[in-house]
């Protein structure tokens, strides 16, 4: 396996440079790239999507010119309707992407490290254990979302731009599509649905996940999913209510009902009012983010006493 | 200040006692090897040491308290566990500039000056190198690291005689100096014998033997008896007794070498000769040649949890 050139590293100055000082963030930069190193499918997975979008919407391009004159025909609400669904379908699929993306890296994030048992290597480095839990926590509440985001909106200008480039051809206007399509304001509603949804509200599942993936020995998602259903069914039989189900249900789509006044539409219908203040007055998003912290704390502790499995 | 310091240290696992009141002192500057069975309590000792797991008695390291204040002891305490460690999705570039952003004390271009001595790849993984490679890289990682204390659990497990001697060699000579104290675990123990300055064995979470190497030359003598002085041999009361190619040879201990030379041929044993007397004596047969890493991957899972 080796050869005589493979010498361990020889004689060296033994002269010490004085350390360099580091600034306090450094070690959470770091910690936060050797996550997307580690994960690559942080970035691939929405991208591959994105490609199988791009290239699923090439078909659209052939009966273009046709659905463009029938729309004309329609008013104007209805329009955008006929327009702007392959662009819809578009920005849900990358969301529902990234969306899973987050909740197998969050089962994985402190496992994975204890399988592998690189965490004696990690733990060997001055890195603190809440530095760690908070750089593999930003992967699903600050990474995954900007990355979504980014993706979409490049996914969907080049869109937009083959539909140009298409209808133009036909000879037809492309103004109605752009009228219609109002991408900037879809693409701000967008941003709004992820900062809302996925970050602020999904806040507490992530943290969940990331608890239970420094808890776990074996099998971390089953030990994510399977008790908080076993609550929920054994409340169902023993006292016939369904109190800790509904509060499942409420932390999965509770957020929708505050964040905008049309619940059910595709969150970046530009027709309906965003409302903040109702989600920002919401205690739910409160009591969620205070279960994240807690849960995150847990498992910044829970890995102090973790070694390799 | 003493490097490391421990007072009654206490370690349980259930029933199981893992370190049974252990005092100990190193001083700096020290190479310490901590040698002793598989299950004996050594990664228990590592463990506590580093910070890794709690325990019940006094414990300092560097004058810090590793349980409690284990984020500020990692700026000067270095370790290789064991070579797996490394992540294998890892590549070279990405480790140095992993360790230079994360450690204040990494020398990037220390670590880079040794590397270029090997045949590792700046672009390859973890994965791609062979074993000896990984250990290589490791090395040149801790090396390049201005830590106080180094320690290393089985550093050159599952690793081929060449790469061991490098890995001693290139330890003593570039990163050794008189300010820094490295503790050594190894069942590999007679590589280790010119390697260290202190000598400690441990047996069911107790220290057995403790002493530097000084200290181990001028008080063990083996001697290959004559057959007709073995009855004028025994009369000195030896530790232990084994017959090799017809002889006996006898390990004695504080027995002046003026009156055993007349016994026959006195040489200082080695360090595996002495484990073998001392544990021999006590417990089940010890491992001492072991290079295979699934009794590593045992002790772990037997005693550091």
């Amino acid at each position: 396996m080796n050869s005589p050139s493979n010498a361990m590293p020889e004689a060296f100055g033994s002269q010490l440079d004085p350390p360099a000082a580091l600034s306090p963030t450094q070690p959470f930069y770091w910690s936060m790239r050797r996550e997307l190193w580690e994960y690559r499918s942080i970035y691939l997975a929405p991208l591959a999507i994105a490609g199988v979008i791009l290239l699923g919407s090439a078909f659209t391009l052939v009966p273009l010119a046709h659905t463009m004159r029938t729309a004309m025909a329609l008013d104007p609400s209805q329009q955008r309707q006929a327009l702007a669904r392959p662009f819809d379908v578009a920005a849900g699929l990358i969301m529902g992407a990234a969306f899973i993306v987050s909740i197998f890296y969050s089962l994985d994030a402190l496992y994975g490290e204890r399988r592998d048992r690189s965490i004696l290597f990690w733990k060997s480095l001055p890195v603190s254990d809440l530095t760690t839990v908070l750089s593999k926590a930003s992967i699903p509440l600050l990474v995954l979302p900007a990355v979504a985001f980014a993706i979409t909106v490049v996914t969907e200008s080049i869109m937009l731009f083959l539909n140009s480039l298409v209808l133009l051809a036909s000879g037809l206007s492309v103004a109605t599509l752009w009228a219609r399509l109002e991408l900037y304001t879809t693409m701000l509603m967008l941003l709004y649905h992820l900062v809302t949804i996925h970050m602020l509200w999904y806040a507490p599942l992530y943290a969940w996940l990331l608890l239970i993936s420094a808890w776990a020995r074996r099998a971390p998602f089953l030990w994510a999913v399977l008790p908080p259903f076993a609550i929920g069914i054994f409340e169902k039989i023993a006292f016939h209510s369904s109190h800790f189900l509904a509060f499942l249900e409420y932390r999965f789509s509770g957020g929708s009902e505050a964040v905008n006044n049309m619940q059910g539409n595709f969150p970046m219908d530009p027709g309906m009012q965003l409302t903040p203040s109702k989600f920002l007055a919401t205690p739910g998003l409160w009591m969620g983010l205070a279960l994240a912290a807690i849960f995150l704390v847990a498992a910044a502790r829970l890995r102090r006493y973790r070694t390799p499995l | 200040m003493p490097c490391i310091e421990a007072c009654g240290l206490r370690k349980a696992f259930g029933t199981t006692i893992a370190l049974d009141g252990i005092d100990l002192r190193v001083e700096e500057g020290r190479i310490l090897g901590l040698i002793g069975p598989n299950g004996a309590g050594k990664t228990t000792a590592l463990n506590a040491i580093l910070g890794l797991t709690p325990y019940q008695g006094e414990l300092k390291v560097l004058g810090r308290d590793p349980w409690r204040e284990r984020d500020q002891l990692m700026r000067d305490v270095c370790f290789m566990a064991d070579i797996a460690v490394l992540p294998r999705w890892l590549r070279v570039s990405q480790a140095l500039d992993y360790v230079a952003g994360v450690h204040p004390r990494f020398d990037r271009a220390k670590a880079e000056g040794f590397l270029a001595k090997t045949a590792i790849k700046r672009t390859g993984k973890v994965r791609e190198l062979s074993k000896g490679m990984v250990t290589q890289l490791h090395l040149a990682l801790v090396m390049a690291i201005d830590a106080k204390l180094l320690v290393l659990d089985e550093p050159t497990l599952g690793l081929d005689i060449l790469y061991r001697k490098q890995f001693y060699d290139s330890l003593l000579n570039d990163y050794f100096d008189r300010s820094r104290t490295i503790l050594v675990t190894t069942h590999q123990v007679e590589e280790i014998q010119n390697v260290l300055t202190d000598l400690m064995f441990i047996d069911r979470g107790r220290i057995v033997l403790s002493c530097n190497m000084e200290e181990f030359e001028s008080r063990y003598a083996e001697v290959m008896v004559n057959p007709d002085r073995l009855a004028a041999a025994r009369a000195f009361r030896p530790m232990h007794e084994r017959q090799l190619l017809g002889r006996s040879i006898l390990l004695f201990d504080r027995v002046s070498r003026d009156q055993l030379t007349g016994l026959g041929e006195v040489r200082t044993p080695s360090i595996a000769d002495l484990f073998v007397a001392v544990m021999g004596n006590q417990a089940a047969p010890p491992r001492m040649n072991d290079a295979r890493g699934n009794h590593q991957r045992h002790t772990y899972q037997g005693v550091s949890r």
